[in-house]
């Protein structure tokens, strides 16, 4: 287990460099002139001596490597420079709407299985009956909508009609997120109810539970205690494998509802053109993504005693 | 299997003649859809204009159809280039092994690393807004997705004994991947690219939505969403109909997808689980 853990990290630093090059050569080749933008959003107009001499305090006049390397230098200690708008440093600006994020990733994931699993199961319990057809066709249904689709039609009935959330912003504590969070669960329900039903079919076709049936166990005792328990690991893999995915996806929800997170920050950072609030947040993304994932595989590494056990009886 | 035979064709007549409205969206469209006429502004769906009127009195069932064209020929070119460079890479890499093809998938692996619409987003803010920049952006962080599944593939059949026996037979490399492994491999390419198609649709008028894709006054859905969100209350058609249009294509796409694997792919099919 050990060696695997540190055979993994070991595999990340690549990883790790090749995501900051990338993100860093992005934004170089974009923000080549970063002086020029400063220029622009401050109004001024400044001579080309004053710009070269800006130029080379922001070290925009050395060569690519070396630039990256000053700026890496500077992200480890967790300076990422100021943002081009309000001048004010960008990791602490990223901080403080990263919590804001994650509320709505975490409350979108506890919807989700909510949603997914007692409908999956249901779905593999009724195979190909009336239930079944419905539980598919709404699934399909949620696959095929877009989520800022289903976002305005959620303020449209809800805030707008009925009036029983408002239509954006994150004043009004619970009530402010549910919306938001619905948008986003539905469509990550869609996708799991149709894995959960899957693993659930899958496992309810295996010899042991046949073995069970014909011993006379209860078919509810089958259903909770054995097929559900190792169909879970599956569906938990899965899910924390989304969250990644979610924590990205959720610049186009929280810019409609005007949540206040790190996802509308970039998309308001785009059409300011503040380059350096974008590259934090490409970063900061792509290192939660893969610590997300990472800290999954571990963890299912852990919790699947197949592996776990096969592992340390080689070792 | 007939049955799926069927609904595939079904599938693919509808397919085709929602192609054929994208392609000929000019010449069916019953006003332009460009034409402002401030009187008639947000008029509700009625007899003149059949879907209503956005705030500049365009109308709105010639703005959908002329956006058909914007959005599935973006999204059918985006699967294309994906497909076609995803695969080249990957048949490359799992031909010819190893150090170029470690370094690739290294590459490839930094790609995956960023939770896609991120990056999407990021490069579409570089590049700046436009549908051809959108698409773009897309294509960088989905080739490898396909890079992948064609190597694996290769992998599996690269010592399959007809490539052997192609080898013994004579045959150059360049002939044995285009002639043998490719043909072999096309079949999972085919199908992943299919169910890719709707996705994709739908990134794109994300990207469209928030403004890093098609700029207005082009007809796209995505962007006639977003414009049309302030007016959400007073006149949400401006909103439903493309949406509801998105939402129609998507689904004929994922139909299609999952049809073409059923029939392609019966492993993976949500049937066979069943019929066990």
């Amino acid at each position: 287990m050990k060696k695997y853990i540190a055979k993994r990290l070991l595999q990340l630093i690549p990883i790790l460099l090749g995501i900051t090059l990338l993100s860093f050569a992005l934004m170089h080749s974009a923000s080549g002139d970063a002086v020029d933008i400063l220029e622009a959003n401050r109004g001024g107009v400044l001579s080309e001596e004053a710009k070269a001499k800006a130029r080379e305090e922001l070290g925009l006049d050395k060569p690519f490597l070396e630039q990256y390397a000053v700026w890496m230098k500077q992200v480890l200690t967790g300076d990422m420079g100021k943002s081009y708008v309000s001048g004010k440093p960008v990791f602490s600006t990223f901080v403080h709407k990263l919590p804001a994020t994650i509320a709505l990733t975490i409350a979108s994931v506890l919807v989700t299985i909510l949603l997914s699993v007692p409908l999956g199961v249901l779905a593999a319990v009724k195979q190909n009956r009336f239930l079944d057809y419905l539980i598919r066709f709404l699934s399909f249904i949620g696959n095929s909508l877009p989520n800022f689709f289903v976002s305005l039609l959620l303020i449209y009935f809800f805030a707008l009609k009925l009036g029983w959330f408002p239509v954006m912003g994150n004043a009004q504590g619970w009530k402010s997120i549910i919306l938001p969070t619905l948008t986003l669960a539905i469509a990550m329900a869609s996708k799991y109810t149709r894995q959960v039903r899957a693993s659930v079919l899958e496992e309810l076709n295996k010899e042991y539970v046949t073995g069970a049936r014909a011993r006379g166990v209860r078919e509810g005792r089958i259903l909770y205690f054995s097929v559900l328990k190792s169909s879970m690991l599956t569906i938990v893999t899965l899910l924390a494998l989304s969250i990644g995915s979610l924590l990205g996806g959720t610049a186009i929800v929280e810019s409609i509802f005007m949540w206040d997170g790190v996802g509308k920050m970039a998309v308001d950072a785009i059409t300011m053109r503040d380059y350096p609030v974008i590259q934090a947040y490409v970063i900061w993304m792509a290192v939660i993504y893969v610590a997300v994932n990472l800290i999954t595989d571990i963890l299912y590494h852990y919790l699947d005693p197949r592996i776990r056990l096969g592992q340390e009886g080689a070792a | 299997m007939r049955r799926q035979k069927v609904k595939l064709y079904v599938l693919l007549a509808l397919v085709l003649m929602l192609l054929g409205i994208a392609a000929f969206a000019p010449h069916l469209v019953p006003c332009d859809p460009y034409e402002q006429n401030l009187s008639q502004a947000l008029q509700a769906p009625g007899r003149g204009h059949l879907l209503g009127t956005d705030r500049y009195g365009r109308d709105m069932l010639s703005r959908v159809i002329m956006g058909s064209q914007t959005t599935i020929f973006s999204a059918l070119l985006l699967v294309a280039v994906i497909t076609v460079t995803g695969t080249s890479v990957g048949l490359f890499c799992g031909w010819r092994g190893g150090k170029l093809d470690s370094f690739i998938m290294r590459i490839s692996d930094i790609f995956l690393a960023f939770p896609g619409m991120v990056f999407a987003i990021a490069v579409a803010g570089v590049l700046g807004g436009g549908i051809l920049n959108a698409v773009i952006a897309l294509a960088c962080i989905s080739w490898p997705k396909f890079a992948r599944l064609a190597r694996s593939q290769v992998l599996m059949i690269k010592d399959a004994p007809f490539v052997a026996a192609a080898r013994l037979s004579g045959s150059g490399g360049t002939k044995i991947v285009f002639s043998h492994i490719l043909p072999n491999i096309l079949g999972p390419v085919l199908v992943t690219a299919t169910l890719d198609i709707g996705t994709m649709m739908m990134e794109i008028a994300g990207l469209s939505f928030l403004g890093l894709g098609a700029m207005p006054p082009i007809a796209e859905w995505g962007s006639m969403m977003s414009s049309g969100r302030s007016m959400l209350q007073t006149s949400p058609w401006v909103i439903l109909a493309p949406g509801c249009a998105i939402f129609v294509t998507v689904m004929l796409f994922n139909l299609l997808g999952d049809t073409v694997r059923d029939v392609m792919d019966p492993r993976q099919s949500v049937q066979h689980v069943d019929r066990r």
